[in-house]
């Protein structure tokens, strides 16, 4: 293998020898390290400047190994016939929050790698892109990593990805991305299988966003398929969805470091910069074309993202407020999806309610908020929206549960979600058993091999925002995978529970659930809460609500003893400053009404860690 | 015009109880350690610390009107020794005429002829460590006497002429029950005293007792229990005409310890030996701890201080309200700030403050309010 000697210039290359294609992979099936060995056999990195995981920017994603923003890198390579091909990868974000995103980067391919590892086989989440990748006629080239692990079944894992694909289980490619074996057949095979793009040098310019990133120097940097006509540099191009026209300060293509150009032409991936500050100007979707001579018809499949999960981000220390919004308003720049607006919690004070697209994308952006900014948070339990019609007729759509309506609710209409479920046979039962609870309905049941299940489910997206994940793990051992997508919407029984601190509700444990699981929700918040709140120099009873109902309740007992007995000469001083240490850590409580609550319970009983989003799907 | 008092600190006990974390030795101690500090020695010490301090500040012409020994356990000073010491007090300061003057002893280590002795040197007073009549109750806190000898004591005292006799107790120790407390109590209504200190114990980290509780052999008693038992105390103590005049000391009129309130009431004190604690005009000061360091620094007639804290105003007006709000007498309510006083309408809502001194401009606290000072005492802070 020799590295390519002078290849096409971007903006001068012919289609014919151009392959655009991504990797559908699971987290940890070895993805960011085929990327890495791809850029190695190409040489277009500097072997001296080779690191694991070159393609990941972010901290995060390095260290969580996941991918949360995609990015294009331009591969020019040598194949077997000697002649020299230009290789686009495209990579995909992997986590069911961001499968609109996976969808706009898949729709800039022509192929796609499915990477699955030898020793676990296909999780849910790829199967659900393999499926969006079949919806969007990719060529699918099957590939089976890890095959130098003990553990690797590769007989096993390729007869059920030739069952799931409809192919000779002979055709899976085997790899290791780790020793690099295999990978040079794997790049010759996207040369043979996947087609070159197809699309009108002659046409007016169209080119698809799949990603658009903010760079604190440069400002938004677009990535683009073209897909007809090309676009030059010092032009003005135009946004189709808004009609907002920006001048290309510089286009180019990533291999793997910026590489600035004439022009990016038909068939290419590159990326452009206009001066733009925020990503909502340059919108993961929609098309570009040129204000010149503009198509008429922009490539379609565009949508604004819709915030499916709310929580309520509060700093710990009310004073770091202005530098929570300050923190938004940065993020907010390279997160098209994140909205939020300001809230206040009789119990949190002043705060933000933010909406994202999924647990994942809560998690990610309140883990860049502590660290990035250094702030301290509380977040609500997570919610979904509602949409409550009243028997009016009118509508409110409750992002808060503490806004939901009392009284007078004719339907209250909640999200639902499409959900994949991949397991070991030997679980269907609990996890039917585990739905069921979870008030979901089964779609149907697959066997893709012997021993391994597709079961889908519709669910209520709150039940899944609740626990439903941890509680998948644990009653599979952690053999379970899971994918969702929302499908709409339905009515469903569902009633307000407030908790009542010595009769003053506290807004931020409001919970909207199903009447069957209110009873049940009361009782196990109270009871958290009785543990976690000090006892008081007066009784406080804790209440569970629905309405005016109450429907559980615990007591604090009053204290009854909180004075030293001794005080002798020498210790005054000690005594006081004890009492004046004690008096600070008080202002660390909030007040509910009269009631002291030291802001660990409001972190534990908030807790995320016992039901949230865990991000490392293992 | 402050009152003065003088604490003298004997820093010697025969052995060490498990619960105790106080600033005392036993001879085997000390010997250990390589001082030359004996009971014997330590008395000239002692009066070479007053005669030092004395020499300060000349121009101080306050009489003490208080002086407390303490410890430890003071009586293992030979009687004739601690009047000496006494006496060290009387020629360099001069007693009021009215003074008290207290020593506590351990009922084991007094006999009749030294408390005459101690009573014809001076002495007005004395006060018992009995802690608890129950044996199973002394064996934990690991007291040296028989629960008898403590009446034994007393009687003798009042042979020697003391009035005032005041027996120190211990309640919520692990393994005590209330009908252990109230045998205790009515040994104690037998006696006839006419002041009683009761003090929950407070396992303090370090202690033999600490680590026994932390070894799950004997366990602490809730707050519930405490409380319950505070209770008791109370109630039974009050059959015997004593009344509460501060959170954990009850007297019949007239038994009050002066030297007690003299902190509550912020008064100066100077203090003597070892870790002794002084306040004077706005300064805490305290001596270095070990005997050892003390007595070589007295050798060389240098300061003995450890070190000091000048007060602020802010500190001083918090102490105020701490110390003042134990008392029976109560705490002036015009000396708290606003949000304070708010703060003190509420206790009185929540019944954690006497209406009638209220109403006369005085926070007093109930008997609700006296198990739950410290938390009242950081609200009035506010």
């Amino acid at each position: 293998m020799s590295k390519a000697i002078n290849p096409p210039k971007p903006g001068a290359t012919d289609p014919k020898i151009i392959r655009n294609f991504c990797i559908i992979a699971h987290i940890d099936h070895g993805k960011s390290t085929l990327a890495d060995r791809m850029l190695q056999i190409t040489e277009i990195v500097d072997p001296r400047h080779m690191r694991a995981q070159y393609l990941d920017r972010m901290d995060i994603e390095r260290e969580r190994g996941i991918t949360i923003k995609s990015q294009a890198v331009r591969l020019p390579f040598v194949a077997a016939n000697n002649e020299t091909y230009i290789l686009n990868l495209i990579d995909t974000p992997g986590h069911v929050d961001f499968t609109y995103e996976v969808s706009r980067s898949l729709a800039a391919c022509e192929g796609a790698v499915l990477l699955v590892d030898a020793a676990q086989g296909i999780e849910a989440q790829t199967l659900a892109n393999l499926y969006l990748a079949l919806e969007n006629n990719l060529t699918i080239i099957p590939v089976l990593n890890k095959i130098d692990l003990p553990a690797a079944q590769p007989e096993k894992y390729a007869a059920e990805l030739a069952h799931i694909i409809g192919c000779d289980p002979e055709t899976v490619l085997k790899v290791s991305a780790k020793t690099g074996a295999g990978v040079e057949v794997l790049l010759n095979e996207i040369v043979r299988q996947i087609p070159a793009p197809v699309g009108d040098p002659q046409a007016p310019a169209r080119a698809l966003i799949f990603d658009s990133v903010y760079d604190t120097y440069r400002g938004v940097v677009t990535y683009v398929r073209v897909i007809d006509g090309r676009i030059p540099h010092r032009d003005r191009i135009k946004m189709m969805s808004t009609g907002e026209t920006h001048e290309t300060l510089e286009v180019g293509v990533i291999s793997p470091d910026p590489l600035a150009s004439s022009a990016i032409g038909v068939g290419e991936v590159g990326y452009l910069i206009t001066g733009v500050k925020d990503v909502r100007q340059s919108r993961v979707g929609d098309t570009v074309t040129l204000s010149g001579n503009p198509a008429t018809q922009s490539l379609g499949g565009y949508r604004d993202p819709v915030p499916m999960v709310f929580s309520g981000l509060y700093p710990l220390d009310g004073s770091d407020y202005p530098e929570l919004r300050e923190a938004l308003d940065k993020l907010k720049l390279n997160d098209a999806a994140l909205v939020y607006e300001p809230e206040t919690s009789v119990a949190l004070g002043f705060g933000f309610r933010c909406g994202f697209l999924g647990l994942l994308h809560l998690e990610i952006v309140r883990e860049r908020l502590e660290r990035e900014f250094n702030l301290e948070l509380i977040s609500t339990a997570p919610n979904v929206v509602y949409r409550v019609v009243m028997d009016d007729g009118k509508e409110i759509i409750v992002t808060n549960p503490s806004e939901f309506p009392g009284g007078k609710v004719a339907e209250v209409n909640e999200p639902v979600v499409k959900s994949t479920i991949l397991t070991p046979s030997e679980f269907v039962g609990s996890i039917m058993e585990l739905c069921q609870t979870r008030r979901g309905t089964l779609l149907g049941m697959d066997y893709l091999s012997e021993d391994r299940v597709e079961m889908r489910y519709t669910l209520p997206l709150a039940e899944i925002v609740f626990d439903f994940f941890d509680q998948l793990k644990s009653k599979t051992r952690g053999y379970a995978s899971l994918d969702y997508e929302p499908t709409g919407e339905q009515s469903a029984d569902l009633v307000k529970v407030d908790i009542l601190l010595h009769g003053d509700p506290v807004d931020a444990f409001s919970a909207i659930v199903h009447r069957d699981k209110a009873y049940n929700y009361g009782l196990a918040m109270a009871a958290k809460l009785k543990d976690l709140i000090p006892r008081q120099q007066f009784e406080v009873p804790i209440q569970a609500a629905i309405g005016a109902r109450i429907i559980a309740r615990e007591t604090i007992r009053a204290i009854r003893k909180d004075v030293l007995a001794k005080c002798y000469g020498g210790d005054i001083s000690r005594k006081r400053k004890l009492l004046e240490k004690q008096k600070e850590g008080k202002k660390r409580m909030k007040m509910v009404g009269r009631v002291e609550v030291p802001q660990e319970a409001f972190i534990a009983a908030l807790s995320t860690d016992d039901n949230g989003p865990k991000v490392k799907a293992k | 015009m402050r009152t003065l008092s003088a604490y003298i600190h004997i820093p010697f006990c025969a052995s060490r109880c498990g619960y105790c974390d106080f600033n005392t030795y036993t001879a085997a101690e000390l010997h250990r350690d390589g001082t030359s500090i004996t009971t014997t020695t330590y008395p000239d010490r002692v009066s070479a610390e007053i005669n030092w301090l004395r020499n300060q500040n000349l121009t101080d012409d306050r009489q003490l009107s208080t002086v407390f020994f303490g410890g430890g356990t003071p009586t293992m000073i030979s009687a004739p020794n601690l009047v000496r010491i006494l006496d060290a007090a009387k020629t360099t300061y001069g007693l009021t005429s009215d003074a008290e003057v207290t020593t506590e002893a351990n009922p084991d280590s007094v006999s009749l002829q030294d408390l005459e002795i101690l009573r014809n040197g001076g002495f007005t007073r004395i006060s018992f460590g009995h802690q608890s009549s129950a044996s199973n109750v002394l064996q934990i806190l690991e007291r040296t006497h028989t629960p008898g000898k403590t009446w034994q004591a007393i009687d003798d005292a009042r042979k020697a002429g003391f009035e005032h006799v005041s027996v120190d107790l211990i309640y919520g120790t692990p393994g005590e029950s209330e009908q252990d407390l109230i045998g205790t109590l009515n040994d104690v209504a037998d006696a006839d005293v006419d002041h009683v200190s009761a003090y929950s114990l407070i396992v303090e980290p370090g202690t033999k007792l600490a680590a026994r509780v932390a070894r799950g052999e004997v366990a602490q008693p809730s707050d519930d229990v405490a409380a319950q038992r505070y209770g008791v105390i109370d109630a039974a103590l009050k059959k015997m005409n004593m009344t509460w005049y501060e959170v954990s000391n009850w007297s019949k009129p007239g038994g009050e310890c002066r030297h007690n309130i003299a902190y509550w009431k912020n008064q100066d004190w100077l203090g003597i030996g070892p870790g002794a604690h002084a306040h004077t005009s706005g300064t805490r000061s305290w001596n270095v701890k070990h005997p050892a360091a003390w007595a070589a620094l007295i050798d060389e007639g240098a300061s003995p201080a450890a070190d000091q804290e000048v007060l602020a105003p802010a500190d001083i007006a918090h102490e105020e309200i701490m110390l003042r709000l134990r008392l029976r007498e109560g705490l002036e309510l015009k000396v708290l700030a606003e949000a304070g006083i708010v703060e003190a309408r509420l206790a009185l809502a929540q019944g954690l403050l006497e209406v009638t001194d209220f109403e006369a401009g005085m926070a007093v606290l109930t008997y609700k309010g006296r198990l739950l000072a410290d938390g009242l005492v950081a609200r009035l802070w506010a």
